[in-house]
């Protein structure tokens, strides 16, 4: 049964991370990390006559991958935990009509994966379903509709702006370890509080969302009497080059010295030669496919042995900003560990 | 703002100062230089093309206006639909958003954007979202300028 340690932290006792799998866009497999994925759609409509569908495509894709790198059958899976960044969260709910499961959807806009996680692994660890399915997509066209402008509209961003990644991340968690070796456990989450700074400016979403990564991370280390050096690698979602000195100077001033041991998720999947790629990647796919593909790799082989996954996410809507609301942000942390043996 | 003592309102402040520091700097000087010429490269393509239809089209200077103004909205739909007018304008800014084609480039894109959508409600409803203020702003500012020279002429009878 998950423990709750300190205020915000649940630890777990045995919640596995059985697979788990990352499908990209075109753009995103040229970047840096495109060995990791483990498929790369060659164009950005993935055969779809529609972007909403490929966004789709990208959920199912990832969702199948991982079912069948599991070696779990689909009617084992008690519980599918998905959210996207479409308005009413469609894409995550049409994936769940065709695979047929129970399902919990959930919002915390980029952050997603890490909210999706932290209630996976609950599920799982108390018992309430032997295996959970958790997953998650974005599409870099359309959040640039529902959020931004048409696509071909010619607007000038500005070097703060977000690039959404295309692409869908899901894994499988079970209280049974299997699936691919050696094993990985999910040992802790800590839920973030909503901050809200006073940013207002949606084109520069690190602003809102570095205040938020660094009250989660303070609160993880607080709860679990750990520091930065207990990990090989914290991630935070998807601050960006920018976001990511912003977050490292303002979390300094609080005592906590992130070091070398510090990277973002879109930071790190594009590299700053490819067109448009301005602060970073963003969205619900960036933490996730960043964490799903390379960084769950890289615990696999070896190159890392626990690692804290800071999923951040600007929760703020067009209408909300146009109202002139401030936009409020939340940070969602998941320890992930690697087990020897 | 979410600020709930004076303790996060010190925080608040100082985070923006820190904000301030880091964020890349807005460019104005090389984006102004890019939308002037830029831009005054795209009222000469107008004035060449007003030329050709002048000199091939006998059409007379006034009458030339309207044939100018259509083919430069062709040239920026046709390349707006080919996915290049984005790319251009994210170079030149203002350059490409202030002449008529930055209009154009409004309405194409919205309609490409809206035509899974349906026809009607998709592409008809959406034509007009990104350059619908134009539009209404400029027949406002349209009325108030007319009145006021209505007015000028009258008072000075």
């Amino acid at each position: 049964m998950a423990q709750p340690r300190g205020r915000q932290t649940w630890l777990f006792e045995r919640v596995y991370l059985l697979s788990s799998a990352a499908v990209v866009g075109p753009k995103e497999g040229e970047g840096p990390l495109r060995d990791d994925f483990d498929a790369i759609f060659p164009t950005s409509y993935a055969d779809q006559s529609n972007w909403e569908k490929a966004e789709q495509k990208f959920l199912r894709e990832a969702c199948d991958r991982a079912l069948e790198k599991s070696g779990i059958q689909k009617e084992e899976v008690g519980l599918f935990v998905a959210g996207d960044l479409m308005n009413q969260i469609t894409t995550s709910s049409l994936i769940a009509r065709a695979l047929s499961l129970p399902y919990l959807g959930i919002f915390s806009a980029c952050a997603t994966a890490g909210e999706a996680l932290a209630v996976g692994a609950l599920a799982v660890d108390g018992g309430h379903a032997s295996a959970v399915l958790v997953g998650t997509a974005s599409h870099n066209a359309t959040a640039e509709r529902q959020y931004r402008y048409p696509t071909e509209y010619g607007a000038q961003k500005p070097d703060t702006a977000p690039c959404t990644v295309s692409g869908g991340g899901a894994a499988l968690l079970a209280r049974r370890p299997g699936g691919e070796r050696p094993r990985i456990r999910i040992s802790s989450a800590t839920i973030g509080k909503v901050v809200d700074f006073g940013a207002k400016n949606p084109l520069d979403m690190a602003e809102a969302m570095a205040p938020a990564a660094a009250d989660t991370l303070e609160a993880h280390f607080a709860d679990t009497g750990t520091g930065p050096e207990d990990y090989d690698l914290i991630v935070t979602g998807d601050l960006g080059i920018y976001g990511m000195s912003l977050l490292r100077d303002w979390i300094r001033r609080r005592g906590i010295d992130l070091g070398d041991r510090y990277g973002d998720c879109g930071a790190m999947i594009f590299s700053r030669e490819q067109t448009e790629v301005f602060n970073g990647g963003s969205g619900t796919a960036c933490c996730a496919v960043v964490t799903f593909g390379p960084l769950v790799r890289r615990l696999r082989r070896g190159e890392l042995r626990k690692i804290l996954v800071a999923a951040t996410g600007a929760l703020h809507s067009t209408v909300s900003v146009q109202q002139g609301e401030s936009i409020p942000a939340v940070c969602h942390a998941v320890v992930l560990e690697r087990e020897e043996g | 703002m979410t600020a709930h003592s004076a303790d996060d309102r010190k925080a608040q402040q100082e985070y923006r100062l820190l904000v301030r520091e880091k964020r890349p700097p807005k460019p104005v000087i090389r984006n102004a230089v890019r939308a002037f010429w830029v831009g005054g490269l795209v009222c000469d393509l107008g004035q060449w093309i007003q030329g050709l239809y002048m000199r091939w089209g006998g059409f007379d200077r006034e009458a030339a206006a309207n044939p100018t103004v259509a083919t430069l909205i062709l040239l920026a739909v046709l390349l707006t639909g080919f996915g290049v007018y984005d790319r251009l304008a994210q170079w030149a800014g203002a350059g490409l958003a202030v002449p008529v084609t930055g209009f154009a480039n409004a309405m194409s894109s919205s309609a490409i954007e809206a035509r899974s959508e349906g026809l009607v409600l998709g592409v008809g409803g959406t034509m007009f979202k990104m350059a619908g203020p134009v539009i209404v702003f400029g027949v406002v500012a349209a009325f108030f300028v007319a009145l006021v020279r209505t007015l000028l002429v009258r008072l000075s009878g």
